[in-house]
Order: structure tokens, then sequence, then C-alpha cells
């Protein structure tokens, strides 16, 4: 039936018809419901049932769970803190507010989707806007990679962003981070990153700091990672922060990286399924454990954050978030079974590094990913070259 | 020797053989100068005269400067330009000279001064070669200019230190964005000036090394 519509409608989009500019367009939607009619035909030849669509609705559903606690925390925040004798906002966001109740599910759920869903709209409505023009100028087919991008970059920021600079930061990410390399596969960045990148330096006042993680007015709260950094485990207790909550994730941070639980439920089913590599999640957690005991080891007067075992790096901040759904991109990950060893020991390496040593930024794993990406392609080339040279060996030898 | 169309040395680089978006030269001050349209100009007068001059001279005694040493030579020469203008800088323009600090030195080591003097005023006459350093400094100027522009109006709201944009901090409504203020947005607007010049120019545009095989081919929907 709907075949029938789809393949009337056909002739009007192809070459010659009425609509040929908006054939980008009608493709992505006949495939969105059935497989494309291109087979593979040169070139690779493995043959799977998952193509890259299926991949990145797969990965997009694995962030649900994060995006559903990443909610609920932001409601649980905010209403503790008016629970705690702030008033509550009364801008637009307060038209849909039907309660204020810290221990009530639904209260804390309908808050936090008056500010996560907005950032998600004006994300995916800028993103997609720039994906189309590309596609439509460039004559390449939209893809669904953009609903990753989208909602990895719409958990990554703080529920209280102002929304033209979601709109400003995605089209950034999308436009410089991948469609200027080519779009989807040829970009060596992860755009989600690259867009919360250019924010981070750009207008820091509304992305760091202690105001912009609860989304009530002169609320202020430093994240638990700067926390940390400030006075290290001890602190971390002393505010009233187990170990429990911050794998659990009723802690402030963005929207969709406190919750280390939550992240590990998408992120296993992505294991299970081969989609994320774990050779980069095992990499990443060895560079983050080797360095941080390295760290533990050394130890440090002034410096708390020398102390902090591998268990808290691991729960707090965004390193499970960064761990599970941004190293993993295939596109910018290293592509080498090996090479993936190297390139996620080397993020967990940096990110435990700028964390530690660089007073400047108290979250690392995003600098460390971006670091990591732009290594990508030098690993993977002396992995081959090392390859190339252990079989020549044994043919001379 | 084939006869030099004066207006054609002096208009090719700025736009078909620009020093900075095709000849990828000059980068390191760019990015170094350009957060204001006043520091910008004055580096953009700055290198225009000294590559003017330094072709000039260069081209004058080319056919006395022996081989083995003429890189040395040109480099005499062009450092001695490059102290005057930092004096005079000094004497004239001693806040602007003070916000530039090293980067007027640092013009001797610009790209473009030497590469003019080797490629060009080695090869030609006086004349056409002090053409031909003004335009290359009137390209790299255009560029400078540009990026100037955009950062200082984003990053700061102003142009030439008039305030365009009222900033929050000052009680207006404009939120300045950092990165421009940053080296690296000067990477990013060099970048997209490129872009847009190669759209308009396509001939421009290097042919790509590799060419990637397609991987599909269109069959019955199944």
């Amino acid at each position: 039936m709907l075949r029938k519509i789809l393949d009337s409608l056909t002739p009007h989009f192809e070459k010659g018809g009425k609509y040929e500019k908006l054939f980008p367009l009608f493709e992505a939607m006949d495939t969105l419901f059935y497989q494309p009619n291109s087979v593979t035909h040169t070139t690779s030849h493995v043959r799977d049932g998952i193509d890259l669509k299926r991949i990145m609705i797969v990965v997009w559903a694995c962030a649900f769970p994060a995006m559903f606690f990443g909610m609920w925390n932001v409601g649980f925040q905010a209403n503790t803190a008016i629970a705690g004798g702030l008033s509550a906002p009364t801008d637009w966001h307060s038209w849909f507010f039907i309660g204020h109740d810290p221990s009530s599910l639904l209260d804390n759920m309908i808050y936090g989707a008056a500010y996560f869903l907005p950032v998600y709209a004006v994300t995916f409505a800028a993103g997609v806007f720039w994906e189309v023009l590309f596609c439509i100028v460039r004559k390449h087919e939209v893809n669904e990679g953009f609903f990753v991008t989208s909602i990895l970059y719409a958990l990554i920021v703080p529920p209280t962003i102002p929304l033209w600079q979601v709109a400003l930061g995605i089209s950034f990410g999308v436009v410089i981070g991948k469609e200027v390399f080519g779009g989807t596969g040829k970009n060596f960045l992860n755009p989600a990153l690259t867009g919360r990148a250019f924010l981070f330096f750009a207008y820091p006042a509304q992305i760091s700091g202690d105001m912009v993680w609860t989304a009530v007015d002169g609320f202020s709260g430093a994240t638990a990672l700067s926390i940390a950094s400030s006075g290290g485990v001890d602190a971390l207790l002393q505010n009233g922060i187990t170990w429990f909550d911050a794998f659990f994730g009723s802690i402030q941070g963005s929207m969709g990286e406190t919750s280390t639980l939550a992240i590990l439920l998408g992120g296993a089913v992505m294991l299970v399924m081969g989609v994320a590599s774990w050779r980069i999640v095992a990499g990443t957690l060895l560079g983050m454990v080797a360095t941080t005991l390295l760290f533990n080891a050394i130890g440090s007067d002034t410096n708390p954050m020398f102390a902090l075992p591998w268990y808290w790096h691991f729960v707090l901040g965004g390193f499970a978030f960064g761990l599970i759904f941004m190293v993993t991109d295939p596109v910018s990950a290293s592509m080498t079974h090996l090479g993936r060893w190297y390139y996620g020991a080397l993020i967990g390496v940096m990110a435990t590094l700028i964390r530690v040593i660089n007073p400047a930024y108290p979250e690392g794993m995003m600098l460390a990913i971006l670091f990591g990406n732009l290594f990508a392609p030098l690993i993977d080339y002396f992995v081959v070259q090392a390859n190339i040279k252990r079989r020549e060996a044994r043919i001379n030898g | 020797m084939s006869v030099i169309n004066t207006k054609e040395v002096l208009l090719t680089p700025i736009f078909n053989n620009n020093p900075i978006a095709l000849q990828i030269l000059g980068i390191c001050s760019a990015l170094a100068v350009t957060t204001g349209m006043q520091t910008s100009l004055v580096m953009t007068l700055a290198v225009i005269f000294v590559t003017a001059f330094a072709n000039l001279f260069v081209s004058v005694i080319r056919n006395h400067i022996p081989g083995s040493i003429r890189i040395i030579v040109q480099m005499t020469i062009i450092a001695s330009l490059v102290i005057l203008v930092d004096q005079f800088l000094k004497a004239y323009a001693f806040d602007t000279s003070k916000q530039l600090s090293v980067f007027v030195g640092l013009i001797i080591t610009n790209c473009i001064v030497m590469g003019r003097a080797e490629a060009f005023a080695m090869k030609n006459p006086p004349m056409a070669s002090f053409i031909d350093g003004i335009g290359n400094g009137l390209g790299y100027g255009l560029i400078l200019l540009v990026v100037a522009f955009f950062r200082e109006l984003l990053g700061a709201g102003k142009l030439f230190g008039v305030v365009i944009l009222p900033t929050v901090n000052n009680g207006g409504w404009y939120n300045p964005n950092g990165l421009m203020l940053l080296a690296p947005s000067a990477f990013f607007l060099i970048g997209l000036f490129i872009w847009a010049l190669r759209t308009w120019k396509s001939d421009q545009v290097e042919t790509e090394e590799h060419k990637m095989a397609p991987h599909t081919i269109a069959s019955e929907a199944h």
C-alpha cells in the first residue's frame, strides 16, 4: 500500500521530474520505511542485514535511557532547589509545569521535559535544515546519522542553555564538523562534540561554571566533578554525594551525562549488538584506569584530583557518556582492530590528564575525544604499515 | 621576456592568486593580529610597504646578486625595511605598535615577502616587481581585513573600537562570541573565505588525489 504510493510518486522526483531538486528528501522518506534499492556492487564484500541506517537508529534508541533519566534529573534537581526555598521560573517554561514535588516522578519528568524537549527540537530543526540544504546542493542522500548527532548533542548541554546558542552550536557542528568534509562518513570529528566545543569556547558563561546546571533562577551549585577538583573525595562526601548517587545519576551536570547506570543500559545493548566497538571501550577504560593509578601513586599535596580513584572518575562528569556514545562513533574512530585499542587508550589517558593536571578545565572528556579523533587516521596508518612490514618479512624471510 | 601587464600584476594577487587563500602563505600573522580592525589595517599597510620596497630593491640589484648568497641579501633588505617600519610605528603610532608587539618584527619571517622577492623580483624589472609587491600586500590585507571585520564585530561588538553591537555586559543585547577572540576562529574564517572564493572562482579548486569507486548500483526494489 505505502510502497504503491511511494512508487507512483517516484517519477516526479527522478531526473527530469517536477521535483527533481527534492529527490534527497523523497529518498530519505522512502528508505526510512523500506530498504534502499541499491545493492553493494564493488569494493566491500561483507553483506549484512544491518546497514548504516539501522546502526544509527540503534544508537539513537540506546540513548533513550539516558535521555529519560536526564529529564527526570533536571526536574529533580530543580524541584529540590525550589523545595529548598527558591522560586520557580516564571518564563515560558512554566506553562508546562504541573507541580514542584521533588519526590513525584511525574512532576520531575514534566519539568525536565519542558527544558529538554525544546533544546532537542531546536537542535533537530537547525541540524536538519543544514543537512537538507547540503544534500540538495551537493546531491547526496539525507541519512539517519543526524538522528544520533542531534540526540547526543542535546544530551551534553546544560538545561539552562539559551535556545539560540543551541541552534548556533549545532549549525557549527554540522557544517564545519561534518558537511565541509563531505558529509556523513567523511567527517573526522564528532559533529555533536564539535558543536559543544564551539559553545564551550564561544559562550563559556552559559555552558560552564556553577550557575547553569539547575534550571532555577539564582541557583548556584558546582558539578560533582568540579567539587572533586577542588576538594577530592572528601569534599564530595561532605556535599552529600556518595558513589552510588554519582553512579545512579542524581547529581548536577549536562542533561544526559549524569547517570552512569542509564548510559550503561544503552551501552550494553550497543556492545552486544556490535554497534559500538568493545575494543575502543576497553581501551579507553584501560587508559583511564592506568593513568589514574599512576596519579594515585604519585600523589600531590596541593591538587586533590591526584588522589581521586578510578571508580570515581568513571561515574563523574561526562566520562561514561563519552565512553559509550562519543568515543565509539564509527566514523571518527580508528578503523583497525589494533588501532582501536590505541585510540581508546589515548582518549582515556588524555581525559584523565586534562581532568587532573589542567586547572582551567575540570572536564576533560570532550577535549580528549576531539584530540583522539584527530589522531585516529594516523593510528590506523601506522597499524596498516606495521602489518604490511610484518607480512613482507614473512615473504622475504 | 614576456611583456608585463601592470594592471594584471597588481590585481591578480587579490582574488585570482591570493597569497593567503591560494598560496597559503603568511597564515601565522593572519591568526595573530586580526582581533581588531585597527591592528589589521596597520599590519596591512606595513606589509604592503615592506613587500613593495623589498621587491623593488631586490629587483634593482637582481643581476648583481651571486646566486649562492641571494637569500642572505634578500633577508638583509627585508630586515632593514622592517626595522624602518617598526621604528616609524613606535614614533607615530605607539599604542598600535604596542598592540602589534612582536608581529611587526615578525614581518621579516612572513613567507609572502620572501616568497615574492625570490619568485618574482629576482626575474622581473624593478617597476613590475614594485607593483607585484603592492598587489600581494593588498591580497594579504584583504583577507586580514575581512577576518578582522568578523572577529571584532562578533567577538567584541565593535569596529575600529567603535561600538556597533552593544554587549550584554555594558547593558546592551549582544552576547559576544568568545571564540572569535581566540586564534582558532581566524582559521575557521580563512577556511570559510577560501570556500567562498573557490565557489566563485572554481578554477582554483585542486583536482582530487584519490577518487572513490561507487559502492552500490541501483537495482529493483525488494
